[in-house]
């Protein structure tokens, strides 16, 4: 192995200066951009947030006007699921998955450059569609909520155009971006690393990309549709000119169901490397683990129409949804099985990644509770847009996706900087972030089991005391995030110099090639095929 | 898995690649397929309850009147996006036995300063009686065109198909009237009470 890293250091290092990252085809520094600019929007959206919450602190209307409240709520959906978590979650595989699978990159390096510079400019036009609403003339805000629904998003001002050019943008960079991943993942890897070999979170990242290339153009061809309705006088969703506005809520949730569990899945495979590590056991039943990714994916594709209960379906259709949503349970709590038994009778040690992988399957056990409740028909016609399916979605993305990439991003920071993260600092946070989320959203539990309705900017008063503390854990979950970049920004500086193998668990089961390497790795890595033992 | 990699990925990744990028433009089709499709399923099924249901006046004539049951209709009546009509059934709701033609009338003012033209648009709950609720005449059948100030009464006359699953014994009616002019809706007027960051408490409303 070692004879393979000293040939590394024959090859160029990287350009200097700004042609470094402009014109980057190197998936290290395309990962690390990745990460930068989900960093960003991590603190953007969460700034929409603390707008959100400061708002809601008190009934009535103290900060913003309704439709500027409904547009930062629904900016705020697309900035963390477009403009965070996915890009993060493509960052890690950037950085990893060449690495883990012994390849000396991405197999579209340029591909990979622009499907990353084509998110800032989404970001402009996002942000852009958000400040347009105060030049005089350009309409209505966006008022809609992230799921876009015509016949209102047909209505809105200007702003909504650019955020449909910006979503299609969004949409052609992950599209890009799954290619190049599957095609890695399928072609490039090393000899001696078949697909049984290969660590949980490549295969968790085929199945996101696989499921990205199928729903993401459906998605497109959505809001196509609505700019053509806009402008053109088509009638996709008008039912004047005898279209349908319930046709875009299926095109809509047909992309946006399986996009919970692209959110998902990439966490999921960090979970799958992180439990192992620090149970120092191999992972309990690798095989059924993919298996179930597997039926995720395929199960996930069909069960759209469970956002969609209230629309008035046919009985043998809303029966039909209802029974596969529930089935959805049955994977996700098998995954959540494999893990508590890989951590059963294990030695384990208690790092920051590891608490955020025990709170995870806590946590998000409670989200798939809840998402049992949702899935019942009678029981969804009273829990449906209230804020208890936002407490729901929550507990799924915060922990399940959010969570699982604060994992991770402990998890590798030793292998990507070549430094040790202060582990009492990395506690401190892990406590501070998870309490806070809890305090935020668990009380929202109840208020929306007691009717509060979700996307609105008042409440009534009956409703203060349980906002009031959402409002007080979400100014602190948005606070811990300080911490959280303190510590990032630390660790790249400096610390104390990481092993190559800095959690020696990492070594079991199905690892990957990245601990061969040194920490931080060289610019180019297994120029040469590594050799497998 | 090929055991030479760096010799054959290259030509191995483009056919990759390609094979994604058709499932890509394949997705991308079918978005756009699921419109008809959709249309297709509605029509059919009736699932979406707006179907026009017309048949012609000899077809309502030979259906056979079943005067052992009672349907009660309900007739409902909506103006979409403010448009300033006043638009009233003028009954509330009507009983009829399957396979009896019915004439009932509606009544619509234009209260605008300027001529409007409009299409209303049929709704059938529960959606299962869409299919089984025939109309010879509707005012639905095409657009109306009101001058200001005009106002008139509008036929529609049905019949409900014997073969009404005995189950559903009240049917409600719906229309909503929309402007055919699409343009107002698309309001890129100016909304002034914006333009503070702390704002005023009147919800803009003007839709
Ligand atoms: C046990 C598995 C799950 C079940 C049975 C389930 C069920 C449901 C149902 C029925 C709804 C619709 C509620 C309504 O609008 O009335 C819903 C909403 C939602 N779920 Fe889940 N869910 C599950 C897991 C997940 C996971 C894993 C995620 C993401 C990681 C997730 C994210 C969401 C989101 C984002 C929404 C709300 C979307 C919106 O209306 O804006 N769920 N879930
Ligand atoms: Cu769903």
């Amino acid at each position: 192995m070692s004879a393979v890293i000293h040939e590394d250091h024959h090859h160029d290092g990287p350009p200097a200066g700004f042609k470094r990252w402009l014109y980057s085809t190197n998936h290290k520094d395309i990962g690390t951009m990745y990460l930068i600019f989900a960093l960003v929007m991590l603190f953007i959206g969460g700034g929409m947030a603390m707008i959100i919450r400061a708002e809601l602190f008190m009934p009535g209307i103290q900060i913003v006007n309704p439709d500027l409240y409904n547009n930062l709520l629904t900016d705020h959906a697309l900035i963390m699921i477009f403009g965070m978590v996915m890009p993060a979650a493509a960052g890690m595989a950037n950085w990893m998955i060449p690495m883990m699978i012994g390849a000396p990159d991405m197999a579209l390096p340029r591909m990979n450059n622009m499907s990353f510079w084509l998110l800032p400019a989404a970001a402009i036009l996002l942000l852009s569609s958000l400040l347009v609403q105060f030049i005089p003339g350009t309409g209505v805000p966006i008022n809609t909520g992230w799921t876009l629904y015509p016949p209102l998003s047909v209505q809105t001002g200007m702003g909504m155009d650019l955020l449909i050019f910006s979503v299609h943008l969004l949409g052609i960079s992950s599209i890009m971006a799954s290619i190049n991943i599957v095609t890695t993942i399928l072609n490039m890897r090393a000899p001696g690393m078949p697909f049984m070999k290969m660590p949980l979170f490549v295969w968790a990242w085929l199945f996101t990309g696989l499921l990205l290339i199928i729903v993401m153009p459906v998605l497109a061809g959505g809001v196509t549709m609505l700019l053509f309705d806009r402008h053109f006088g088509t009638s996709f969703f008008d039912a004047a000119g005898g279209g349908d506005p319930v046709l875009f809520q299926h095109l809509f949730w047909f992309f946006g169901h399986p996009e919970v569990y692209v959110l998902l899945l990439p966490s999921i495979g960090v979970l799958g490397l992180v439990i192992p590590t620090f149970s120092r056991k191999p992972l309990f039943g690798y095989k059924p683990l993919v298996f179930f990714m597997g039926f995720l994916f395929a199960l996930g594709l069909v069960v759209w129409a469970h956002h969609q209960y209230t629309i008035g379906m046919s009985l043998g259709a809303t029966t039909y949804f209802m029974i596969g949503t529930i089935l959805i349970s049955i994977p996700i709590g098998l995954m959540l099985f494999n893990f508590i038994f890989t951590m059963w009778r294990g030695s384990l040690t208690f790092e920051t990644p590891m608490l955020f992988g025990i709170a995870i399957i806590l946590m998000f056990a409670f989200a798939g509770v809840t998402g049992v409740m949702l899935a019942v028909v009678p029981a969804d016609l009273q829990y449906h847009d209230s804020y208890f399916v936002v407490a729901h979605f929550h507990y799924a993305l915060i922990p399940g996706a959010v969570f699982g990439l604060y994992a991770g991003v402990f998890y590798w920071l030793p292998k990507w900087t070549g430094h040790m993260y202060n582990e009492k600092q990395g506690k401190i946070f892990f406590w501070w972030t998870t309490l806070s989320f809890n305090l935020t959203f668990f009380p929202q539990h109840f208020s929306g089991l007691a009717g509060m309705p979700r996307r609105i900017v008042d409440y009534n008063i009956q409703y203060i005391e349980f906002n009031q503390i959402s409002s007080i854990g979400g100014f602190l979950f948005g606070l811990s995030h300080l911490l959280f970049l303190y510590i990032i920004i630390k660790t790249v500086k400096g610390g104390e110099k990481a092993a190559d193998k800095p959690w020696e668990g990492a070594q079991i089961g199905t690892p990957g090639l990245e601990w061969t390497l040194p920490s931080p790795p060289p610019f180019h890595s297994f120029t040469t095929p590594p050799q497998i033992k | 898995m090929n055991q030479n990699p760096q010799h054959t990925s290259k030509q191995q990744n483009a056919k990759t690649v390609r094979l994604m990028f058709l499932i890509v433009i394949g997705m991308f089709g079918f978005g756009f397929a699921m419109v008809p499709l959709y249309d297709l399923l509605c029509s059919v099924t009736g699932l979406n309850g707006s179907t026009t249901g017309r048949i012609q006046d000899e077809t309502a004539l030979t259906s056979r009147v079943d005067y052992n049951r009672i349907v009660t209709v309900e007739f409902d009546a909506t103006n979409n996006a403010d448009l300033p009509w006043e638009f009233r059934p003028t009954i509330k709701k009507v009983d009829v036995h399957p396979g009896e033609i019915k004439e009932v009338t509606y009544f619509v003012k234009n209260n605008a300063n300027h001529a409007i033209i409009a299409q209303a648009i049929p709704g059938i709950t529960p959606w299962q009686a869409t299919n089984h609720f025939n109309k010879t005449e509707c005012f639905c059948f095409k657009q109306q065109k009101l001058e200001p100030g005009e106002g008139k009464e509008m036929a529609l006359r049905f019949v409900i198909d014997p073969t009404l699953p005995k189950e559903y014994r009240t049917i409600t009616l719906s229309y909503t009237f929309m402007d055919t002019d699409r343009s107002k809706l698309k309001q890129n007027g100016d909304m002034p009470e914006l333009h503070t960051f702390v704002i005023s408490k009147t919800p803009n409303n003007n839709i």
